[in-house]
């Protein structure tokens, strides 16, 4: 329990500068970062002015690390050394990506999360990710004039707890501090209400590189509520490509193509698409590395034929998220698009038929994700107290255990809004059982081998008692990233288990501490300054948070209370003062403790005030 | 915060604890409440104060969720007055409510054998509206007659249903995808 900084609206708890926040859209082709500047969102373009960087990365021979178009420029000569859309193999094993034998990577199949085999070494699609990061990175502080306090970076709404948890990961090994992970639909569609103020239901149909994202979002004086959300995390603008390139090799009988010719064929079929965009047919040319030269034309109408059933597909989840949220086609004020592969005509045609209405698509669909997100980083890095909006998130997939014969057992049923927990009782099943092995599961299908297996724990030291008296509490919780962790809790004897369901891609806190600490070997920063700095800042804000809570609630502390919180004040306020970073948590900590019953007591009065439908700064 | 683990979830949103609540009125409460504790609101404060928010939110919605969904307010309103609803034990059912169970499933076999959306479909509207017909039994029940006991065999009866609107569901959804 620590001291609760309650913002109110028109009154911040503690005044402070602008802090500096961006929304990054880490995209499966191409990645970007915005920021919030005098009030409206802007993405910022790198130094040549380029707003999109592709999201490639090549390890070179000299030891650098090319990211983006330098790296793309490269694909088709380097391609096991040049890794295209790492986020589709985001905390995914090798048997997750169907496409494996496809593309042109040496895949290493590691516990949990696939890697691909570089001159430089097995890198996990965390560490490619985190290279993007980087570059990001550095783009928005190159740009902002100084250290981003926090990002909010976007996955898509249908990413399950592995997927996010290697978001989250990806950066920390880039230095960044997420203040939340934002579904990339959720992102649009706050990027589109600021702009258009509207109010009613949404749909969101977002068609990225790799992942398909439906949202379905109620907007009610500023909030932001998801109604459901679905979507399919293996089908984007990629699959289109690949349909062009197996219709290339099959009109011009090729097969057995090296990974260069891959690479090659791919791009072309990915310039292809580009161009029916607006054109009705492209001239598609490619001479291979053995001489031998393909040129072929496609037309939109063979384009549509070889694609129809992507765009089908693409229309199911639209309808398992209108089931989801209960409501009709006809319920839906207006279609958001958002991802490169929305400019497909076919998809706008599909989407624009199913509804009934043309799609909303006068916002940039490849920026609207990456805008939305600055604008949310903004708000959570408290540059906006004054205004009143919140986001209201659902899990997007159910999470449950294993059961006897290999069966699940729903715990939190999709679309329920986070943060969430639920706690259900368990039993033993065999006379004097002493330990219990507690399986953990991610998706909608009843079979334990259909869904995603998060993570397995074992609660030992139960007390030998008859079959069924010991009684088990699994409690899970669910944070506003979408993040799970489990407890369990034997009820009459009070044994404790917990796991964090991180470690379940295979990639445990060790193993990230040595990527953090081979990274930062490469960089000239001094841990221990930034360590000092960020306690110092961390208990400055708890200082001043403690002060303003003290100015509005002093009433609420006796005399010997506030004298308490007084001395443990001061003695904060001097160890900030000095540079013994350990002597600045542990005052902060100690301030924090002091506070626990006046927070408590406050959080009382605050609620009680919100049900009387008042706030602090009317009051 | 001892606030919230003392108060019952309908003093938490101000509402009367009865089953007949304001949909509205709930909506509303619970948005300021969950503005009000939302850890968003404390995205840049230390992971302390952080965890505290995360515990007031998820419990605001708990209570949300308990509330909104009528067979839930009934269950927790006599879980309130002391009365146990017995669905995992209690199995007695009288005999009509059973053989209408019974017709049900057979319809829902048959359409799903015979890929029938439309059957499915007529199925499901067939289920909401017996829902809709228990749940202000419900009300007359538990709010006029303070009869308790028949409101936790209309909670049985409604907990069937749930089942079975799922199941019928899940089949139109294997038939669309």
């Amino acid at each position: 329990m620590a001291l609760l900084q309650i913002a109110e609206p028109g009154l911040s708890a503690a005044p402070h500068q602008h802090r500096l926040a961006a929304g990054i859209d880490l995209g499966t082709t191409n990645s970007l970062v915005a920021t919030v500047r005098s009030g409206s969102a802007t993405v910022l373009p790198d130094s040549e002015g380029r707003s999109l960087l592709p999201s490639v990365v090549r390890y070179l021979e000299d030891g650098r690390v090319a990211v983006g178009y330098a790296a793309q420029a490269e694909q088709s000569h380097d391609p096991h050394n040049t890794i295209v859309s790492a986020k589709r193999f985001m905390g995914r094993s090798l048997a997750d990506i169907s496409e494996a034998p496809t593309l042109p990577y040496r895949f290493v199949d590691a516990p949990g999360m696939v890697g691909v085999q570089t001159r430089a070494g097995c890198k996990s699609p965390v560490e490619v990710s985190a290279e993007i990061l980087k570059a990001l990175r550095a783009r928005a502080e190159a740009s902002l004039g100084g250290e981003l306090t926090g990002v909010v970076i976007t996955v898509p709404a249908y990413f399950d707890d592995a997927q996010r948890q290697a978001t989250k990961d990806a950066a920390r090994l880039a230095g960044l501090s997420v203040l939340r992970l934002l579904n990339e639909p959720t992102a649009a569609a706050i990027a589109y209400g600021l702009d258009n103020g509207a109010e009613g239901t949404y749909a969101v149909y977002d068609l990225g590189g790799g992942t398909l994202d439906v949202s379905i979002l109620r907007l009610t004086r500023g909030v932001f509520e998801v109604l459901s959300t679905s979507g399919d995390a293996s089908l984007g603008g990629d699959d289109f490509d690949h349909r062009i390139y197996c219709w290339l090799l099959a009109e011009s009988g090729l097969s057995g193509l090296s990974a260069q010719d891959t690479r090659l064929l791919l791009t072309r079929a990915r310039e292809a698409k580009e161009h029916l965009t607006d054109h009705s047919s492209a001239r598609i040319t490619a001479i291979l590395a053995d001489g031998q030269a393909v040129d072929l034309t496609l037309t939109q109408e063979t384009f549509n034929q070889i694609t129809r059933t992507l765009v089908d597909k693409t229309m199911l989840p639209m309808r398992k998220a209108l089931r989801d949220a209960r409501i009709e086609r006809t319920d839906i004020r207006g279609v958001v698009m958002v991802g490169g592969a929305t400019r497909i005509p076919a998809i706008q045609k599909a989407v624009g038929d199913f509804f009934d209405q043309p799609p909303l698509t006068n916002l940039d669909p490849d920026k609207v994700v990456a805008l939305g997100a600055a604008i949310q980083a903004n708000v959570l890095a408290g540059n906006k107290a004054g205004d009143d909006w919140l986001l209201l998130d659902v899990n997007p997939l159910s999470l449950g255990l294993e059961t006897m014969g290999g069966l699940t057992e729903k715990i939190i049923p999709r679309n329920t809004t986070l943060p969430v927990a639920r706690a259900q009782e368990f039993t033993t099943f065999k006379d004097g059982q002493t330990a219990m092995s507690i399986h953990v599961l991610q998706g909608e299908r009843e079979l334990v081998a259909d869904c995603r297996s998060l993570g397995r724990f074992v609660l030992s030291g139960i007390p030998p008692m008859v079959a069924g008296a010991a009684r088990i509490r699994i409690t899970f919780q669910i944070d506003a990233d979408g993040l799970l962790s489990v407890s369990a809790r034997e009820q009459t004897t009070g044994v404790e288990a917990s796991i964090q369901i991180k470690p379940s891609y295979g990639l445990t806190d060790e193993a990230i501490s040595t990527m953090l600490a081979d990274s930062l070997a490469n960089v000239q920063d001094d841990i221990q300054a930034r360590k000092l700095r960020e306690a110092v800042v961390d208990a400055e804000s708890l200082i001043e948070a403690t002060r303003a809570a003290l100015a509005s609630d002093g009433d609420l502390l006796d005399q010997s209370e506030r004298a308490r919180v007084d001395a443990a004040l001061e003695a904060a306020e001097r160890a900030a003062a000095g540079e013994d970073t350990r002597a600045v948590n542990e005052a902060a900590a100690a301030l924090s403790r002091a506070t626990d019953p006046f927070a408590e007591r406050r959080m009382d009065r605050n609620i009680q005030r919100a049900l009387k439908g008042h706030n602090i700064a009317e009051l | 915060m001892n606030l919230d683990l003392k108060q019952d979830f309908f003093a938490l949103f101000a509402l009367p604890r009865r089953y007949a609540i304001d949909a509205v009125t709930l909506d509303t409460a619970w948005r300021a409440l969950a503005a009000e504790v939302h850890p968003d609101r404390f995205a840049s404060a230390p992971d302390a104060e952080r965890r505290d928010a995360l515990m007031l939110a998820t419990r605001v919605n708990e209570a949300y969720q308990t509330l909104r969904k009528p067979v839930n307010r009934a269950r927790y309103l006599l879980q309130l007055a002391g009365v146990d609803t017995q669905e995992e034990t209690n199995t007695r059912m009288p005999v009509d409510f059973l053989m209408a169970q019974l017709a049900w499933r057979e319809t829902l076999e048959a359409a799903r054998e015979a890929s029938d959306i439309d059957a499915l479909e007529a199925l499901l509207s067939e289920i909401r509206a017996d829902t809709r017909e228990l749940e202000a039994a419900l009300e007359d029940a538990i709010d006029t007659r303070g009869e308790l006991e028949e409101g936790a065999l209309l909670v049985r009866k409604l907990r069937f249903l749930e089942k079975i609107e799922q199941e019928t569901g899940d089949a139109i959804e294997a038939l669309l995808y």
